[in-house]
């Protein structure tokens, strides 16, 4: 069953991400089988699954480091399953990826790693570079003493930070985020979710964000897509979720653990 | 889609400044210039952002610098018509502004190279300590081992005597033969000069069993072996394995690395003995087909003229070089902190270093072994 999508506002949106038919599989294993989905301008879509749902297969399906059996792809209305390379990196410069464990560049500082997106893709002076990279990095909300740390000096914390902040360095019109608050404590945890709702306002970022944490979805996410029986099953703004007649979603959305997340909330 | 342009109305005091077109990241340094050659020095200034078509946080730090120098200068700046959207984005980089920038670190000069000197000296005196104490507390772990047999993990033992040993076998073979075809040719080159080309077997029995087959087969296993066990329990490491070891109660030393330090003891007498063996056969056949000495002739000849000390000589210093060899790899796999360039960078100093070491064992092994007179 899947559910209608509520139209919000009568604007016509634009879809940054169009996911058609998709299949993933890995030997005899169907991850994905006909998945559809579309990313709006401006939203924050949370995506969710139980394990081995291949919520992360999607995210990296999506910016091409896992090749689809089948289906096509168009992000920012680029295909980037079947385009030439040169499609392909005009709108890998449109992106950015923050990844689970941050997956920073050990052999560099965390400036350094900021600005290595804008060495590669933008032609700046180095002061020029320093500088936009040291605002990225007290925009994520790090100090600037971290700017000289190494990756491996950082807490978990930490280099989740610095990883949006690498991803956020070339100004991107979407970001992916893997698993954001993963690992974190909860007030870390909802200081980074505060962190990307008001990023994502200021700069009218689209977020697509893998997450379990229902805090997290509760408190910035526009809408949620469940993936379950290898396709979107359900997707729709959070309170949509618990009328879905499906039995993980049912447990996940109407869980003590989901009441606790809406109240906290509610009271906000 | 215009690139963006700045333009300057001036007037005494008071300037207006208007700001057109796509204000992004990506068009920041072609603008920069414009943005630095706006003069201070006035007190009141308006920025219009008005005809800003998009504008992001690269836009927003340019408008917030030159705002803040104009400020700096005197001027009290105000911001008008810009859309709503840009003002929430430039006050949200306005806050984060750093007050002033981070420098890299100029280390130029007599004292900081003075610095540098003085902690490159302090920790390699330490990390000589760290090797050191590491060294015996392998030694003593492997005694006691041998004292209680039964706490041996044998199927780590095993599993690394395949893999550190059986599977060097035929490149420790190939080098051997090639070393010995290498001498055989060589030798008789000059050899024939003189007429003595059946000398040729001693050159070959005497440089291959004392020297170069026990040798040549511990820097192949160093580059081998030393250089996958670093990386290995150097990964093991990174991944916080080796911690969790200690949180079970498991000495690490006892359960990784004298299985390791064990596998290369018992096979490298096996895998020299291999390469002095296929040394001599390359040797033989090299001077059967160049100089016409047959198999037969050789192996009388390295009967009568061979003793045996040379043999055991070059299998004496065996366990010596994989001892070294595997202290020196699993002392560096310890050494690894934090992320996966610490462990490239381990496993070359690992490589270098029991290289190293091996050959000035060789070298002590010569002065004593010449000292006894064998």
């Amino acid at each position: 069953m899947q559910m209608p999508v509520p139209q919000t506002g009568t604007a016509a949106r634009e879809a940054v991400i169009e996911v058609r038919g998709l299949r993933n599989q890995f030997g005899p294993q169907v991850v994905h089988d006909d998945l559809n989905l579309d990313v709006w301008r401006g939203e924050v879509l949370g995506i969710v699954g139980g394990s081995g749902t291949g919520k992360s297969v999607l995210l990296r399906t999506i910016v091409g480091l896992n090749a689809p059996a089948a289906g096509s792809i168009k992000v920012l209305g680029v295909d980037v399953v079947n385009g030439t390379d040169e499609d392909r990196q005009s709108v890998e410069k449109r992106w950015g990826v923050a990844f689970q464990d941050g997956a920073l560049f050990s052999s560099l500082s965390v400036l350094q790693n900021v600005e290595a997106p804008m060495r590669e893709h933008l032609k700046l002076s180095e002061h020029l570079m320093s500088a936009l990279g040291q605002l990225k990095i007290s925009l994520v909300g790090l100090q600037p003493l971290a700017c000289g740390k190494m990756p491996s000096e950082l807490s978990g914390g930490m280099r989740k930070r610095a990883a949006l902040a690498r991803a956020l360095a070339l100004d991107p019109e979407i970001v992916f985020l893997d698993e954001p608050t993963a690992g974190l404590d909860p007030i870390g945890a909802a200081a980074y979710d505060e962190l990307i709702g008001e990023l994502q306002h200021a700069l009218g970022l689209t977020v697509f964000m893998v997450t379990h944490d229902l805090d997290s979805l509760y408190a910035i996410c526009d809408r949620v897509a469940v993936l379950a029986e290898k396709r979107v099953y359900a997707e729709g703004p959070i309170e949509m979720m618990p009328e879905v007649d499906h039995p993980w979603i049912q447990e996940y959305f109407t869980g003590p653990r989901a009441r606790a997340a809406q109240n906290k909330t509610k009271e906000r | 889609m215009a690139e963006p342009s700045l333009t300057i109305e001036q007037s005494s005091n008071s300037a207006m400044i208007r700001i057109l077109g796509e204000l992004l990241t990506r068009h920041v340094g072609d603008v920069q210039t414009a943005f630095d050659r706006v003069p201070t020095g006035m007190t009141d200034v308006e920025l219009d952002l008005a005809g800003v078509e998009s504008f992001d946080t690269g836009g927003a730090w340019l408008i917030a610098n030159m705002q803040r120098r104009l400020e700096a200068g005197g001027a009290t700046v105000r911001i008008t018509g810009a859309k709503p959207a840009h003002a929430a984005l430039l006050d949200t980089v306005e806050q984060h502004l750093p007050e002033k920038l981070e420098d890299d670190e100029d280390a130029r000069g007599f004292v900081p190279a003075l610095i540098a000197l003085g902690k490159y000296t302090v920790s390699g005196w330490r990390s000589f300590l760290s090797a050191l104490a590491f060294f015996g507390e392998t030694l003593v772990a492997l005694v006691l081992t041998l004292l209680q047999p039964w706490r041996l993990r044998r199927a780590a033992l095993f599993s690394q005597m395949e893999s550190a040993g059986l599977k060097a076998v035929p490149i420790v073979a190939l080098m051997g033969f090639l070393i010995g075809v290498v001498l055989a040719f060589q030798g008789a080159a000059q050899l024939k000069q003189f007429g003595a080309e059946v000398f040729v077997v001693e050159l070959i029995a005497i440089s291959v069993l004392r020297e170069l087959g026990i040798l040549l087969t511990a820097i192949i296993v160093a580059g081998r072996s030393g250089s996958a066990f670093t990386a290995s329990v150097g990964s093991m490491k990174v991944q916080e394995e080796i911690d969790a070891m200690r949180t079970i109660g498991l000495n690490p030393i006892e359960a990784l690395v004298v299985p390791r330090v064990l596998a290369l003891i018992i096979m490298m007498p096996i895998l020299g003995f291999i390469a002095n063996m296929a040394g001599l056969f390359g040797g033989a056949l090299m001077s059967w087909i160049d100089l016409g000495v047959t198999p037969g002739m050789f192996i009388t000849r390295l009967k009568e003229t061979t003793d045996v000390w040379n043999l055991l000589i070059g299998m004496i210093k065996a366990p010596f070089f994989a001892l070294m060899i595997g202290v020196v790899a699993c002392w560096q796999a310890m050494q690894v902190r934090g992320s996966a360039e610490s462990v490239g960078q381990h496993t070359t100093a690992s490589v270098v270093q029991s290289i190293f070491m091996v050959i000035a064992i060789d070298a002590m092994f010569s002065v004593f072994f010449s000292e006894l007179g064998v």
